[in-house]
């Protein structure tokens, strides 16, 4: 599949927001009082700026954005639909916790409240994955890998963008030691979704495609159009196929040993020096951003559209 | 609304007979300029004049060669035309998330609200077949339409209330019809021909079939016989002996 930008950058920057929201509603719930009034609002702006610009991004997909409020209409049925209502829910949760930080409020509704952020930001991301684990046609997407990669790596990225937000305003923060056990989670989740899309046996190929199976082995010998058309530009993206082993590395020292490194060195430096920790969590959280840009470019290149195997004899492991 | 209706009783879809497609792309050409002009329209190109153009059509027709699994048979070439299967339980409507794709209850055809579609492109990954392919010139989603706005177009003469794909092929490759009417021509043949599915395990059940090319001739892969002198019987006419005659000479 290509790899439209608009929406890598959504996938990455709106799982980054509510992986940091969740983790944001979830310290609010346990303890109310876990964030100062400035600290709580600077964790709930990142977390609503990513969300923002990521659904921004999005539109910036379609073809005709001005009519985008019509995806709030088929949440019964379009795993999209369900993403749209879910992103902007979850604003409410945002709007009342900024409100109840602002001018004070009692500690069982910022429970409450956290709760139900937290709820919101893990029910969107699950609409997001589903987006892509509901296509049939492109088994590498149509997986049981792909939801807990999607959750585990909005948690990561949130994770490290929280630590970076504590170190800077000294509230609330996700701890290294869990940066560290998501990391680790991640990259494994990741060597197995790889492991899986590469073995996996398809259960189409060009004779289920044709019918033709029962005479033999069928090869195209004349595609339909000289030219590329949609489904080939769209769907017969070959580029990652040359680096996917190289760009494969890239993500996993980027969201593993690299972020594993720096959270530990904070661990290790952490008292009584400030800054070493903070220069740690800086370089973690561009680092872990950076690690999801290249994975999620993955997640799309390297996907297989079944429509390909009427353009060739290419089953859908040849490279 | 992007929920399928319930199964519908009525399933228009097209037959396509792979054994006497020539390839010719007649239906795609047909189809490009009937749907260019029709009420789905336009189907505008990029470039179309240059070197890459690139633009939306309903319909594509591969070639593909098969190799047989005995050895020594004849290779087969199998002319494929390819287009929206209107399945009955199709994705790509309902993954929709504006309600622009949707399956008519009264005959199961599978369309695109323009004016809703938002470009989302989302209906195209769902769809194994490449049924849709999105217009960057109109923003939008198109497919096959199977000719909704001439198969009920009354101003038109009975006999060309048909799909312009069906219409235009010249060795009768394609036929349309109600498929879910056992006693209709297109069923039947279907039942005599052993019309099949593709991909029948993405479980889309589409409406379209495809029938099998037959199988070849005893004696196409064996070896050319040798020419045998014709035999014949001039002793009728002495004309036609002269000629033969002054012919052998």
């Amino acid at each position: 599949m290509r790899p439209a930008f608009s929406v890598i950058f959504f996938t990455v920057m709106s799982g980054c927001g509510y992986g940091l929201l969740f983790l944001f509603g979830l310290a609010l719930a346990f303890n109310p009082a876990v964030s100062g009034r400035i600290e709580g609002l600077v964790q709930l702006g990142v977390g609503a700026i990513f969300v923002v610009a990521g659904l921004l991004a999005s539109t910036l997909h379609l073809g005709q954005p001005q009519r985008a409020w019509r995806a709030f209409s088929q949440w019964r049925s379009s795993w999209l639909s369900r993403e749209g209502v879910a992103s902007v829910a979850s604003f409410m949760p945002m709007v009342l916790i900024a409100g109840c930080l602002w001018r004070g409020a009692d500690a069982t509704t910022l429970r409450a409240l956290g709760a139900l952020l937290a709820a919101f930001a893990a029910i969107t991301v699950i609409c997001t994955a589903g987006i892509y684990t509901s296509l049939k046609a492109i088994p590498a997407w149509h997986n049981r890998f792909v939801l807990p990669g999607y959750l585990l790596m909005a948690l990561l990225g949130g994770a490290a963008w929280s630590w970076l937000i504590g170190e800077w305003t000294g509230g609330a923060r996700a701890q290294p030691a869990l940066i560290v056990a998501l990391a680790i989670a991640s990259c494994v989740l990741k060597h197995f979704y790889w492991r899986h899309i590469d073995a996996a046996t398809p259960a189409s190929t060009i004779e289920t495609a044709t019918g033709l199976g029962r005479f033999g082995r069928v090869r195209s010998v004349e595609a339909p159009h000289t030219e590329e058309n949609y489904l080939t530009h769209e769907m017969g993206f070959q580029l990652a196929r040359k680096h996917g082993k190289r760009l494969r590395n890239i993500a996993l020292l980027l969201l593993g040993p690299c972020t594993i490194v720096l959270a530990l060195l904070a661990i290790t430096f952490q008292a009584p020096l400030h800054w070493p920790a903070a220069c740690c969590a800086f370089a973690a959280a561009i680092l872990v951003t950076a690690g999801l840009f290249v994975e999620r470019w993955l997640f799309f290149a390297q996907a297989k559209h079944v429509v390909m195997l009427y353009y060739g004899g290419a089953r859908m492991h040849d490279a | 609304m992007t929920m399928l209706p319930p199964p519908t009783s009525k399933k228009l879809g097209l037959v396509i007979d792979l054994d006497i497609c020539v390839g010719c792309h007649a239906c795609a050409v047909a189809c490009k300029e009937w749907n260019d002009g029709g009420q789905f329209g336009p189907l505008p190109d990029a470039n179309p004049y240059g070197a890459e153009p690139l633009g939306v059509w309903f319909n594509r027709v591969h070639t593909y060669e098969i190799e047989p699994k005995e050895k020594g048979a004849p290779a087969m070439t199998v002319h494929f035309p390819r287009s929206c299967l209107h399945c009955e339980t199709p994705d790509c409507v309902t993954v929709c998330p504006t309600g622009a794709s949707y399956k008519r209850a009264e005959d199961g055809i599978v369309l695109v609200d323009e004016d809703k579609c938002i470009g989302c492109k989302l209906c195209s990954w769902a769809c194994p077949y490449g049924a849709r392919e999105y217009s960057e010139q109109r923003g939008t989603m198109q497919k096959c339409t199977l000719c909704v706005d001439r198969i009920y177009n009354e101003s038109f003469e009975e006999i060309d209330r048909q799909p312009a794909c069906v219409m235009a092929c010249p060795t009768r490759a394609r036929h349309f019809g109600d498929l879910g009417d056992a006693d209709s021509a297109v069923s039947k043949l279907v039942a005599e021909r052993g019309g099949y599915d593709l991909m029948p395990e993405m479980g889309y059940k589409p409406v379209n079939k495809y029938l099998p090319p037959r199988p070849r001739r005893d004696g196409c892969a064996a070896e050319p016989t040798p020419a045998q002198e014709e035999k014949v019987d001039f002793s009728t006419s002495p004309l036609l002996r002269w000629i033969d005659k002054v012919l052998s000479r």
